[in-house]
């Protein structure tokens, strides 16, 4: 496979403030990466070095092999869709479409041509002759998209297109993204603060904090694997349960309660304070949990019906935990349930560092 | 929790429905009628100098002498007019506002596109190319709004006169842009400061460049706040007097400064009816762009308050 976009080395400061510091990416052709992380994390400055919009304070940005470091944002082979759309509001969709090139002078049958296609692929055909503002958040977007694709790009850059949509059209969308990807096999990178648009889109996830790349692997490493307390914690919802104890002779003792890990993969040895991640889903109850390795009785403080299924809250040695149980298991405050994982499921991180081990 | 149990606990019999229902009547009330009284009693004070203006306008000399200030003319005549607009004296000269006239609107016609021009580009440039200092020199530019013209008129002056500009048109069009400067670009920046970021940033992915981005996507959509910009100035350079007097020089002496002149004429008698025609000739310009503009007005402003 060969590489993409590459970034190498590449810090960003705004004044004092270091944005994005000493940071390597590398991305494959026709991959699908999303920057995931919550807000401030730098993932939309990454972005915008990468497009051309932001200059940066140091390393280098290479895209199709090309050192585009102090290239102009159309000369870097990049077309780019915004979260806000950025729809020229004076011109219909047609003339939005085909701005950039018209601006590069390219001849008008070639420009009717791409314009065609792109209209072709998005569905937009009927919607040419409309402004933006005739049109719904969902085909705004849809234009958005197709006046990246008339430039017949590299490289697609996406900052946060769904976030103005309402839920059941970010879906929609979601899938659209998706199949354009598969249709035409471009580089693509996605930038999302949505933990679902970043598994279901992505072959593989950066997850970013403070200007730095926390963990760069596909969804299912991502989900399960995760290599530190953040992005442990960022990824599935209900977020991870977190079990505070002491880690000693591969059982960790949880407030008075001990948890033999047996068959966890450990990556280190560690003796001393750790956490044990578990998450929600995979916490079994009833008859499923006696067949775990660890069980435990305890008592339902909270039931949250989501219908799909329910998630309840209790304690485990005195700390929060909560687990997915199916709809139609009839749970109510105060019950007491017998509940069970496999502790080899989840991850052991150390509770000084936050790294896994 | 069952469903029974729950509705068990809402509250059993009827409720009584006969009560207010839809939407709330509309009443007259005395505080409401009170605010239209005092609102038609203001507006009827401060229309009464521009009623005795036009009376006197249309009067004849003698009748004005009797004194009956608000009176309908006895015998309506149009001379003051004619003779406002076409032969009243100021100092030697005797072609009335006239030549004033077509000064004022060459002034205005030159000075306004110019000013705004500028003041557009200032602000483009200031909300969307961020450079060093870009914020300083803004600072610097809304500074100027508040210095007083009349501190810097006598530097302005020699500066002029070294340029050989001091009394010449260009010369007041040049004044009125440097002082139209601050509050236009300040407007400017602001209806581009309101547009998102993200809009520039799609055009220069498109490969539009400074002009490009300007002239194809900012200017058509800067239509509403120029419509503020243009009645602004319009208004602002009809009715300035100052920067007339002082930098117009004697050729091209703005319709404000030659009110002046007939007014406070010094021989012969005091024309009232002549000069009341005068005022209003000369402030009737304002009065149109205002009367055809006001809905446009407040619609560039409230558009430069809203993102579209």
């Amino acid at each position: 496979m060969t590489t993409s976009v590459s970034i190498k080395d590449l810090s960003l400061n705004f004044g004092n403030v270091k944005v994005l510091e000493s940071l390597d990416l590398e991305v494959a052709q026709g991959e699908f990466i999303v920057l995931l992380g919550p807000s401030g994390c730098g993932k939309s400055t990454l972005l915008n070095c990468i497009a051309g919009l932001l200059d940066v304070s140091d390393g280098q940005i290479f895209i199709s092999g090309k050192n585009v470091t102090w290239d102009e944002p159309k000369d870097r082979g990049i077309g780019m869709v915004f979260q806000s759309y950025a729809l020229y509001p004076q011109m219909t969709v047609e003339k939005n479409l085909s701005f950039g090139l018209r601006v590069a002078r390219m001849p008008k049958e070639e420009v009717e041509a791409r314009v065609k296609r792109a209209a072709e692929i998005l569905q937009i055909e009927p919607l040419l002759q409309r402004k933006p503002v005739e049109l719904s958040g969902g085909q705004r977007q849809r234009v958005a998209i197709g006046r990246a694709l008339v430039r017949d790009v590299d490289v697609f850059l996406f900052d946060e297109p769904l976030s103005n949509l309402d839920a059941k059209l970010r879906n929609d969308l979601r899938i659209e993204i998706k199949r354009l990807h598969q249709r035409l096999k471009n580089t693509m990178i996605y930038v999302t603060h949505d933990q679902i648009e970043a598994m279901t889109l992505a072959d593989r996830i950066a997850i970013m904090k403070n200007g730095v790349i926390q963990q760069l692997a596909d969804p299912h490493t991502i989900y399960n694997k995760p290599t530190n307390l953040f992005v442990a914690g960022f990824i599935g919802s209900p977020s991870m349960n977190f079990l505070k104890g002491d880690l000693n002779g591969g059982t960790i003792n949880v407030s008075g309660t001990p948890i033999p890990l047996t068959n966890y993969a450990f990556e280190q040895q560690l003796n001393g304070a750790a956490v044990l991640g578990v998450r929600p889903e995979h916490v079994a109850i009833g008859d499923e949990a006696r067949k775990m390795p660890f069980q435990v009785e305890s008592e339902i403080e909270i039931v949250e019906p989501m219908g799909a299924d329910t998630v309840a809250w209790t304690k485990l040695g005195g700390q929060q935990l909560t687990f997915r149980a199916a709809a139609e298991v009839h749970l109510e405050p105060g019950q007491k349930v017998l509940i069970g994982f496999d502790p080899a499921r989840g991850s052991v991180f150390n509770a000084e560092t936050g790294n896994r081990i | 929790m069952t469903t029974e149990a729950i509705s068990s606990r809402l509250p059993t019999g009827a409720i009584d429905t006969s009560g207010p229902r839809g939407p709330r009547p509309k009443s007259v009330t005395i505080g409401r009628i009170g605010v239209y009284a005092f609102l038609i009693l203001s507006a009827l004070f401060f229309l009464l100098p521009l009623w005795v203006m036009v009376v006197t306008s249309l009067k004849t000399m003698p009748e004005i002498r009797e004194g009956h200030l608000f009176n309908w003319p006895a015998l309506l005549t149009f001379d003051p007019w004619l003779k406002a607009w076409d032969t009243a004296c100021t100092g030697r000269d005797c072609n009335g506002l006239k030549p004033g006239f077509w000064n004022s609107v060459k002034i205005t016609a030159l000075s306004v596109p110019v000013s705004i021009v500028i003041a557009m580009i200032n602000g483009y440039a200031l909300s969307f190319w961020r450079y060093k200092g870009s914020e300083l020199l803004f600072g610097i530019l809304i500074f100027g709004a508040f210095v007083p013209y009349q501190v810097v008129i006598y530097p302005l002056i020699i500066g002029m006169r070294e340029l050989g500009l001091f009394a010449t048109l260009p010369g007041i069009v040049i004044v009125h842009t440097i002082f139209g400067m601050p509050i236009l670009t300040l407007l400017y920046r602001n209806f581009f400061a309101s547009l998102p970021i993200e809009l520039f940033k799609a055009g220069r992915v498109d490969g539009a460049g400074f002009w490009g981005i300007f002239f194809r996507i900012m200017l058509p959509m800067s239509v509403p706040i120029t419509i503020v910009a243009v009645i602004l100035q319009t208004t602002g350079i009809w009715n300035d007097f100052l920067f007339g007097t002082v930098f117009a020089g004697r050729e091209n002496m703005p319709m404000t400064v030659q009110l002046n002149n007939i007014v406070t004429t010094t021989t012969g008698i005091r024309e009232y009816n002549v000069n009341m025609a005068a005022t209003i000739l000369t402030a009737a310009v304002p009065l149109v762009v205002y009367f055809i503009s006001g809905k446009w007005f407040v619609r560039g402003i409230a558009a430069g308050a809203v993102k579209g």
